[in-house]
């Protein structure tokens, strides 16, 4: 659900929409959703009326089964649940109808990618704070979805924290321990301790430390509060020595010290390299390890250290906002309520395996228990559990963050590819940043 | 005969005036709706500032086409346009035209070989890009594989800028070359064979009538193929921008072709003037190639005809 794959994955539905033409066209022609007469606020979804309230997700949410019985615990209401195939898709759909000011579901599914795109326009949100929901999430979760103003645009989802997966099979072969617990500690808890680590396994071995420079990158920026832009909306990106700073640090990592496997995340190469023995080590976030087990089908010696460097990071995960256009706010924020509510969030996490972003959940017996077999075993609801706690800072994201860390990743890319050198490279992403304006 | 009341002739004659008029209009409207309007409209947006989501802004005249025009990533991506154009439209129409002669000799099973140069045609793009995706790969695809099997170094399709226009042009190629080439054969088999019986007489062997009768005769058809690939071409999109995962035409936009950067600026910055200014630049400079190929290509078919 909230995986990066569906930003970076083959994007066909995309190709449907460039006119611009027929975006005013259906501007035009928009009639309000079909619903029954305002049913009044009566008491969150008590009220006697029937209605029918639309629910608008991606991917995989996990609600197959907790439709049914929500419609069961309140028989006045009917949900119709729309599906996206990809997050993309969902975002073109979503974009399209807040703009044409009709036509968007009661409850609507954001990933945090464009959240912060969707917080500019967070006065056709409804305001979602509620008493019943307080100190539900994390600060860090709760922050990404707050305006301004102070106002609740989103209730969260799932969440990614990272830890580190890696080849127990190429670390032992390399001479050093390779059970779980060693290797945790062997990787440390600093990013400097992580490319040390990289930097003796490089010394016995031919394979490659890490994927990308771009996945890397991510998972250090993703540790620092600002990045590129600051809260009045100037674009800081060129001129942040945070931002340079992590840049130097993963090219120093990376190409210097001949960490990379100069693959790019989610491309046929990266795909492929799965099978050959491509690079030892990847930050994984929760949902990455399902995308690790497809890739890596037939090829045994994955496992999962409980640690990442600088204490923790999110990669992914999604909200629920309830759009003004709703004609029954009400009812569509008890919905989102109960959705993701800490029962209902395990419930999905067994489903699916998207990662509650609860606090209460975290304690749950059941999402301890959770084991992946082809992960030797890795007790990953312990360890991802662990390492969410571990995420404490999240990056203000304005909304310039997509495209311009969109012309970061293009940086280091042209890195990997031998293209520029970093210098001439950095320029270049000065220049995307530039054009942006 | 009883004479026509002058009524009735009037509006006989009215009939025969206006009703070409009427029976012809669906063409019209239909256009005006679905053409013109969006044309107007796309124009309207480029004057203004004008977010995705936020809306119309204040007028700003031509700055959204100054700021355009000023970007050096414009003029990238016309340039690499323009190069993948090329590289698929000069071989796809060259190829069409010998294997509709090809198709149009006398070939046993002649309908499966016509319906076989369709069958690219009728595959999905999206299907054909992830099939030539995994042939293009840098290091793990078949192609650079093959190289290495004869000895050769692999090419490094997602970072050299002319071998990614030679991939992308390959895709655009395979898909169009058969379909172009029935449009050739149809128009080759409304050549009167006389004309072969004649200078067979004359001691033609095939390649001179193939100069001197196929490609004269061909004339209407190759402006009519010539100017389709061109606006197809320089709208291209699909097969670029499946190229690699991130969808942006390269981390150096070595493929970013105006489409591409044109999306980009619509639905990632959500700068809807500017991208209607990017949108109206390309109209433009369709319509340019459109009238030079027009005239050029009659030039050339005229003075072969003579």
């Amino acid at each position: 659900m909230a995986t990066r794959q569906t930003r970076f994955g083959l994007r066909a539905t995309a190709l449907a929409t460039i006119s611009i033409g027929v975006l005013a066209l259906t501007a035009c022609s928009s009639a309000p959703e079909p619903t029954a007469a305002a049913g009044g606020s009566a008491a969150a979804g008590g009220g006697d009326q029937k209605i029918t309230l639309t629910l608008s997700t991606f991917n995989q949410f996990g609600y197959e089964d907790l439709i049914p019985e929500y419609e069961k615990a309140h028989p006045n209401i009917t949900i119709t649940h729309k599906k996206a195939a990809t997050s993309n898709e969902a975002r073109d759909n979503f974009n399209t109808r807040l703009a044409a000011g009709s036509g968007m579901a009661d409850v609507e599914a954001v990933e945090v990618d464009w959240l912060p795109e969707i917080l500019q326009y967070s006065d056709k949100f409804v305001d979602l704070k509620n008493a019943d929901v307080e100190g539900r999430w994390p600060d860090w979760k709760t922050k990404a979805a707050t305006d301004a103003n102070g106002a609740l645009v989103g209730y969260g989802t799932d969440a990614g924290p990272e830890a580190i997966c890696y080849r127990s099979d190429l670390v032992k072969a390399a001479g050093f321990p390779s059970d779980r617990e060693s290797v945790a500690k062997w990787f440390g808890t600093t990013w400097e301790s992580y490319f040390a680590a990289g930097k003796q396994f490089a010394a016995k071995s031919q394979v490659p430390f890490f994927d990308s420079l771009g996945a890397t990158y991510q998972g250090m920026i993703n540790q620092v509060e600002s990045t590129y832009e600051d809260a009045d909306g100037n674009v800081i990106a060129a001129d942040n020595p945070a931002v340079r700073k992590v840049y130097d640090e993963v090219v120093k990592a990376g190409i210097d010290d001949g960490l990379s496997a100069k693959l790019q995340q989610w491309g046929k190469d990266w795909t492929a390299s799965f099978q050959k023995d491509g690079f030892a080590t990847m930050l994984c976030p929760g949902w990455m390890v399902g995308i690790i087990e497809g890739n890596a089908k037939g090829v045994t010696g994955w496992d999962i250290a409980n640690t990442f460097p600088g204490g923790g990071g999110n990669w992914g995960g999604s909200y629920l906002v309830v759009p003004k256009q709703s004609q029954h706010p009400e009812e569509a924020r008890a919905l989102a309520d109960w959705l993701t509510a800490p029962e209902q969030q395990i419930k999905a996490f067994q489903k699916i395996g998207a990662f509650p972003s609860q606090v209460a959940a975290q304690s749950s017996p059941a999402l301890a228990a959770v084991k992946v077999a082809s992960f030797n075993d890795a007790p990953t609801g312990q360890i991802f559990s662990d390492r969410f706690k571990g995420i404490s800072v999240a990056p203000f994201k304005g909304p310039k963050y997509f495209a311009i860390n969109d012309a970061m990743q293009k940086a280091l890319t042209r890195i990997e590819d031998g293209s520029s050198t970093p210098d001439a490279s950095w320029d270049k992403f000065v220049a995307d940043v530039q054009a942006l304006g | 005969m009883r004479p026509r009341s002058p009524l009735r002739q009037r509006l006989s004659r009215l009939d025969a005036q206006v009703s070409p008029y009427a029976y012809v209009s669906p063409f019209f409207l239909l256009f005006a709706v679905v053409g013109l309007f969006p044309l107007g409209y796309t124009l309207w947006v480029s004057l203004h500032q004008w977010n995705l989501i936020g809306g119309q802004g204040a007028f700003v005249g031509l700055k959204n086409y100054t700021d355009v025009l000023g970007q050096p990533f414009f003029w990238n991506s016309l340039r690499n346009t323009l190069s993948i154009f090329l590289l698929s439209s000069v071989p796809q129409v060259v190829f069409a035209v010998l294997i509709a002669a090809a198709l149009d000799a006398g070939l046993r099973a002649k309908t499966f070989w016509r319906m076989g140069v369709l069958l690219p045609y009728v595959i999905a793009p999206v299907a054909v890009v992830l099939i030539f995706n995994d042939l293009f790969g840098d290091r793990f695809g078949l192609v650079n594989q093959a190289l290495g099997w004869v000895g050769l170094d692999p090419i490094a399709w997602h970072k050299d800028t002319l071998a990614s226009h030679v991939a992308i042009a390959s895709m655009v190629n395979f898909r169009w070359t058969g379909y172009n080439a029935l449009i050739f054969l149809a128009a080759m088999q409304t050549i009167p064979r006389d004309y072969y019986e004649a200078a067979l007489i004359d001691g033609a062997g095939r390649i001179r009538t193939f100069f001197s009768i196929t490609i004269p005769q061909l004339r209407a058809t190759i402006i009519f193929v010539v100017l389709t690939s061109t606006i197809g071409g320089l709208q291209i999109f699909d097969e670029p921008r499946l190229f690699d995962s991130a969808g942006q035409g390269g981390a150096d936009r070595q493929w970013q072709t105006l489409t591409i950067f044109l999306y980009n600026i619509g639905w990632t910055q959500k700068n809807f003037g500017r991208a209607a200014a990017v949108a109206w630049l390309l109209f433009l400079i369709i319509i340019v190639f459109a009238l030079v190929n027009f005239v050029v290509t009659r030039r050339i078919a005229s003075r072969e005809s003579r």
